[in-house]
């Protein structure tokens, strides 16, 4: 397991694209808001909290296609079926290294980009906890899309149309949990509704993802 | 008899056959029985007017469109199990239709709340959801769609029915979590309790509900034997093209 979650990476990072695309366009979309809205302080503070998580979504839903497609073209999917390693294993090492490409810097990301939308400083660790909890069951939902898209080629519309519905409750705790903390409210409920999420989607969807994989495989 | 064997697709087509008109009949005379008595022969709500009329459309469709999800959800959970080839063609017939019946229930309920909420629409967990539920119908449809292989899509929409069954659930709760709404709470089978609907809606109001579901059994068998027939069409050419 270890070993094929460093080869994912090393392949994410030295083979460009995914890696440095998907903070890219996090950027890009969070410097569109403000030409969107206006530059009126008062506003940006008030819509950065959820502007900031349906940018990082959006960002983590871009690389999901690669999470199995070029794995698959060249067949090493299929040696990964057989392998000793149940499929289901393989899921959580792809959805893990996918979080760790994505998620991971994009959370890291955020704080920086909160100052752009004048976040207030208080919601800050709110972020970063938030999208530090939610961001790992998108990139698990995801994996869970991209099994069941792989055997498609142009699958990369209906990935985002399946995974989109599926990200809602992520979004909703995850957002109102950094609401809450930049309004000095107790955020922890919303932060726990998130954990909970992640927990469910990591214990479950891992058998999903890979009955779709073997059915793609067949 | 074991129940299973309604799953033959020649048995389906079998029984369907004679059912299908009754049903249709029954269905129609339900519904139009309904909305007539609804809309001429019961009384102006005291407060909302004649809008409360919309009821007859609104409730019934919205009750179909979460079960028609359910039905889909039981029939994949088959198909997956024991594998009848009729039952996820059911799933598949009975997506659109509960697509279908998602919309009037939003279209229905945005002519009723422009009047009585002064909008048209509310993020209001109820309607979240309602437009959520669409969107897995959606995704839903798009996947049978986009998948050549018959086994493989049935497997894959399956499987994609079980895991939006849970989040659909989720997405709810979620919703109401997020936002207080401005639905009222069901108030329809809660007899003698004083939020309930008057008995003079009430009556109209059930022979609609039941006219609607014996129209959605009605559209959904009709699906499926389309759906039987394609099948058998594609196994045929399938067949003079090695011939």
């Amino acid at each position: 397991m270890i070993a094929l979650l460093i080869r994912d990476l090393r392949l994410a990072i030295r083979a460009g694209g995914g890696f440095g695309l998907g903070l890219a366009f996090f950027l890009i979309v969070i410097v569109l808001v403000p030409f969107g809205v206006g530059p009126e302080r008062a506003v940006l503070t008030r819509i950065a909290p959820g502007m900031l998580w349906v940018a990082a979504l959006l960002a983590a839903l871009l690389s999901l296609d690669r999470i199995f497609a070029l794995d698959h073209e060249d067949g090493s999917l299929a040696l990964l079926a057989t392998a000793p390693l149940p499929l289901e294993g393989v899921v959580l090492v792809k959805a893990a290294a996918h979080w760790l490409t994505t998620g991971l810097p994009l959370t890291l990301a955020a704080p920086v980009l909160g100052i752009l939308l004048n976040l207030s400083p208080e919601a800050t660790p709110w972020l970063l906890a938030s999208l530090g909890l939610g961001t790992p069951a998108l990139s698990m939902i995801g994996a869970f899309g991209a099994a069941l898209t792989v055997g498609l080629r142009r699958g990369g519309l209906l990935l985002s149309l399946l995974v989109l519905p599926l990200y809602v409750p992520t979004l909703i705790f995850g957002a109102e949990a950094v609401r809450r903390g930049a309004e000095g409210l107790t955020a922890l409920p919303s932060l726990a509704l998130v954990g909970g999420v992640t927990a469910g989607c990591f214990a479950l969807l891992p058998f999903a993802a890979a009955a779709a994989l073997r059915v793609n495989l067949r | 008899m074991s129940i299973w064997e309604y799953a033959n697709p020649k048995k389906f087509m079998g029984w369907t056959r004679p059912v299908l008109p009754w049903l249709w009949a029954l269905a129609v005379a339900c519904i139009v029985t309904a909305l007539v008595w609804g809309f001429f022969f019961t009384p102006d709500d005291y407060k909302q007017g004649s809008t409360v009329k919309i009821i007859y459309i609104h409730v019934p469709s919205a009750m179909i469109a979460i079960n028609a999800w359910f039905m889909m959800l039981i029939t994949s959970l088959v198909w997956i199990v024991r594998r009848h080839h009729v039952s996820v063609l059911a799933a598949k017939a009975a997506a659109p239709v509960g697509a279908a019946m998602t919309v009037i229930a939003l279209f229905t309920g945005a002519v009723w709340g422009e009047p009585m909420w002064g909008t048209w629409w509310a993020w209001d967990p109820r309607l979240t959801s309602f437009l959520v539920l669409f969107l897995f119908y959606l995704g839903y449809m798009a996947l049978w769609a986009a998948i050549e292989d018959a086994d493989t899509a049935a497997d894959l929409t399956s499987v994609l029915c079980l895991v939006g069954s849970v989040f659909a659930v989720l997405s709810r709760y979620a919703a109401i979590f997020w936002n207080q709404g401005l639905h009222q709470g069901s108030s329809v089978f809660r007899a003698g309790r004083p939020d309930s609907v008057a008995e003079v809606f009430y009556l109209p109001l059930m022979l609609s509900i039941a006219g609607f579901i014996l129209l959605f059994l009605a559209l959904v068998l009709m699906r499926t034997r389309t759906e039987i027939r394609l099948r058998r069409a594609s196994a045929l050419e399938a067949r003079m093209r090695s011939a």
